[in-house]
């Protein structure tokens, strides 16, 4: 009976092995990526986790996309006119669009659409207070017409990142803005596979067969959005040596944020390749302007002054070619991006952080740095962070959290030793940093505005400067401004530049569209 | 009998509630809102409140209690917080790796286990003796995840025999859903095969040394027979047991293991549920656990009537 069970057991370890050949195998009719984070929330108008929005972009499409080079292109929309005095916009969407349940797309959905996400977009809404009225004109076109001139129309219907403003069908779009969708009816270039939808396990989506591509190149978030494979898997790994060894053995194809541990292994590795398809993200230190002592720009400042860009990027991410020290509020490699930091050298000036300290009359009583312990992305920055204010003269309490905790706490706004905060750091992704008016933590509207809640008329000034600006050159200007100002008040301050790379299997996997956000369109499997 | 069954089940109630109330109220007196973590990195104070509010988080708690025991009582767990699909769903959806990696695990070790510890018990003093207590307590001192990663590195990296990662059900056929479950379960068996094994060869050590066991021998009964027959037979209670206590601690276990091997069992989705918060999941999942943990010290105690006919409730 023993001898039986033996080679009953060893005739299945057999059939397990051989059937794990012909799985590797099969594995070329479908790209298998690791994504950033598990999809657990399938509606990218209500959340802005970025995962969300990724998944927006594989099942939906936008009015305009923002090429390469960061320029505003028509997407669905064919061509639009603005009339002479601003005021009216009008958009022709182009012909042959269709839901991936084979219904066309007109004006009464992308209405629908950009009315919800207007609710939801802090951006969205400042257009809308502008707007007097949005109608159709026909099924295929529609009008924008507004109380006063509003230039940044296409900039917000193109809008990459937090909320993107993608077109769902009537009936989804017309889902109040304060509750989820429950259909997942595309306009984009894949079909989101609601039946095989297993959070923390795989997300599926096929190529959508009645997708019309634009015929222009891929190119950021706009131009063609090709599909070249049948069939997509998002496969839910977390722990960083998991997702090495699936690429390595070929299980998976792709993995779209690198963890930076495995930085060293993945490049020594001649089966894999470094990309870098989105431009570098940005990690911040914020300040909590509403309670003392960071209501005090002085002593703001000196905690600014006390920041060393280059130890801390260090600990966060080991190695020298993941990370750039800039003192630009904006990723270096930005458009807008200022080298006029004013007294920020992202080099730690002590003394002089002790003066302002002596001059403001700090009291000495602790500043409560928030530690996100689990929070794999930012939690070496604090406890070097913790030592740098000390060094400059900060009386340092480092409370450790896990992530969740830390973004429920920086919500309270009493002071640090009622439940409060005082400091904490987190990162940004290109798409968040590329326009001042879309920058979260660039607000001057005290408790209305984002955790830290400044009050800064003049920045709030600059903003709406910035809104109305026309040509690039005028917005570098503000932007610039804007930058002088945010260090004047001692908003917050950049801990420096980041690079986000995918790894993909060599001669495997090609064709990966450089965006503001990872875009899964275009690319190609052998 | 049924008397015995019929009061132990019922005294499943008061442990459920008391597991309900415990697991409510630390989740509601810990730090950590779920509001704040739906509404990502760029939602303002404001987007929160209105998510609390749409989630009935800003109720009072005991209204929250009493409008979560209400559905419980319906035969509903609620929703989750993040994936919008009920909890029962997401508890189906996610039993079935797990329940394929602790059965398989079981059974391996059981069938190893066992027979190791007859055999070390018969040969008492001799090299697998010694051999198996040295195994014990390797297998007691080497953390799973070191074991997990030394599997992979070896069986599936370099060898590249069996997949590194995830889970294919048996509906797909016995292969696939062998190949993703040799290596957790081998990485999750070992801990438990030093256990059993341990307490295998302890129990029948004892029992070899029975007056019955040498009647036995005098009798000319094979000695196969004298060690499953009686040795075996005789020392089953503290082996079934063990075995028993062993389920119970196979339900912490599969959280590391599924986790080093990305199997999406319910040991992920628990660790998921408390990182995001995600009450109503976190409390639907520790009632199953619960409710599993309960009724497997019910099937131990019957059991008992089945091995030692003596034993009588």
């Amino acid at each position: 009976m023993l001898k039986g069970l033996f080679t009953k057991l060893i005739l299945g370890v057999g059939i397990a092995c051989v059937f794990n050949a012909a799985q590797a195998q099969d594995a070329s009719k479908t790209l298998r990526i690791v994504p950033q984070a598990d999809l657990k929330i399938l509606d990218p108008i209500w959340t802005t986790a970025f995962v969300t929005r990724n998944h927006g972009y594989m099942i939906y499409d936008t009015l305009f996309g923002l090429d390469g080079e960061g320029k505003v292109q028509p997407q669905m929309v064919d061509t639009y006119t603005n009339s002479p005095d601003g005021l009216t916009w009008t958009f022709i969407l182009r012909k042959g669009l269709a839901f991936s349940n084979g219904k066309p797309v007109t004006s009464a959905d992308v209405i629908a659409s950009i009315n919800r996400w207007g609710k939801r977009d802090v951006f969205g809404q400042k257009m809308f207070e502008a707007m007097s009225s949005f109608e159709p004109i026909d099924s295929n076109s529609f009008t924008m017409i507004f109380k006063t001139p509003f230039p940044m129309v296409l900039d917000a219907l193109s809008k990459p990142s937090g909320i993107a403003p993608f077109i769902m069908e009537k009936s989804a779009a017309d889902t109040p803005a304060d509750k989820q969708i429950t259909e997942y009816i595309g306009s984009g270039p894949y079909v989101f596979k609601q039946d095989e939808y297993s959070p923390g396990a795989k997300i599926v989506y096929t190529k959508n067969t009645g997708y019309v591509a634009r015929s222009e190149p891929a190119s950021g978030t706009a131009g063609g959005k090709q599909v070249f494979v049948d069939r997509v898997e998002w496969v839910i790994l977390k722990d960083a040596q998991t997702m090495a060894n699936a690429i390595s053995n070929g299980e998976v194809d792709l993995i779209e944020w690198m963890p930076a541990e495995q930085y060293a292994a993945f490049k020594a590795d001649p089966k894999l390749e470094l990309v870098k398809p989105t431009p570098p993200g940005l990690f911040d230190l914020h300040l909590n302007h509403l309670v003392p002592p960071f209501n005090n720009p002085k002593i703001a400042q000196a905690a600014i002054m006390a920041i060393n860009q280059e130890a801390l990027l260090r600990a966060q991410l080991i190695n020298k070619d993941l990370y750039r020290t800039c003192t630009s509020i904006y990723p270096c490699d930005s458009p807008i991006a200022s080298a006029d930091a004013a007294y920020f050298t992202g080099k730690p000036q002590f003394e002089a952080a002790k003066k302002l300290l002596k001059q403001a009359g700090y009291d000495g009583k602790p500043v409560v740095l928030l530690y996100p312990a689990d929070f794999a992305v930012i939690n070496k920055f604090p406890p070097v962070m913790a030592q740098l204010l000390k060094q400059a003269g900060f009386n340092v309490d480092m409370q450790a959290m896990d992530w969740s905790s830390l973004i429920t706490r920086r919500t309270i706004k009493e002071p640090a030793d009622k439940g409060g905060w005082n400091l904490f750091m987190t990162g940004w992704s290109p798409g968040d940093t590329m326009n001042p008016l879309f920058f979260p933590p660039l607000t001057g509207n005290g408790e209305k505005g984002w955790f830290g809640w400044p009050t800064d008329p003049k920045l709030e000034q600059l903003k709406t400067d910035y809104l109305g600006a026309t040509d690039q050159a005028q917005r570098k200007k503000i932007a610039a401004d804007i930058q002088l100002q945010v260090y004047e008040t001692g908003i917050f301050a950049p801990l420096g530049n980041f690079d986000f790379y995918s790894v993909l299997r060599k001669g495997v996997v090609s064709g990966l569209v450089v965006a503001p956000v990872n875009v899964f369109w275009n690319i190609k499997k052998n | 009998m049924f008397f015995f069954i019929i009061r132990r089940v019922l005294s499943t109630i008061p442990v459920l509630i008391i597991v309900a109330v415990i697991v409510f109220l630390m989740l509601r007196l810990t730090p950590g809102d779920p509001a704040a973590s739906l509404v990502g990195n760029n939602g303002t104070s404001a987007d929160i409140a209105n998510i609390r509010a749409s989630l009935g988080l800003d109720e009072a708690l005991p209204v929250q209690f009493f409008k979560w025991s209400l559905h419980v009582l319906q035969g509903n767990l609620g929703e989750s917080y993040y994936m919008k699909l009920p909890v029962t769903e997401l508890i189906a959806q996610r039993i079935g790796p797990t329940l394929s990696l602790s059965v398989l695990t079981l059974l391996m070790t059981i069938l190893i286990a066992v027979p190791l510890g007859v055999v070390a018990a018969w040969r008492h003093g001799g090299w697998l003796d010694r051999a198996l207590m040295g195994f014990s307590v390797m297998g007691f001192s080497i953390p799973s995840f070191v074991i997990g990663y030394l599997l992979i590195w070896g069986v599936a990296l370099h060898w590249q025999l069996l997949p590194v990662q995830g889970y294919a059900p048996l509906a797909k056929g016995l292969g696939p859903w062998l190949s993703h479950l040799i290596l957790p379960a081998v990485t999750l068996s070992i801990i438990y095969l030093a256990l059993i094994a341990r307490v295998t060869r302890a129990s029948v050590a004892e029992a070899l040394s029975e007056d019955y066991i040498r009647t036995a021998r005098s009798k000319g009964i094979s000695e196969l027979r004298v060690l499953t027959r009686h040795a075996l037979a005789n020392a089953a209670v503290p082996i079934v047991t063990v075995i028993g206590i062993g389920v119970g601690l196979l339900i912490g276990g599969v959280v590391v293991t599924e986790t080093v091997y990305a199997i999406p069992g319910l040991g992920q989705l628990t660790v998921d549920a408390v990182l995001g918060r995600d009450f109503p999941l976190i409390q639907g999942i520790t009632l199953f656990f619960s409710f599993v943990y309960v009724l497997i010290n019910l099937l131990v105690d019957l059991s008992y009537l089945i091995l030692d006919p003596r034993i009588r409730y």
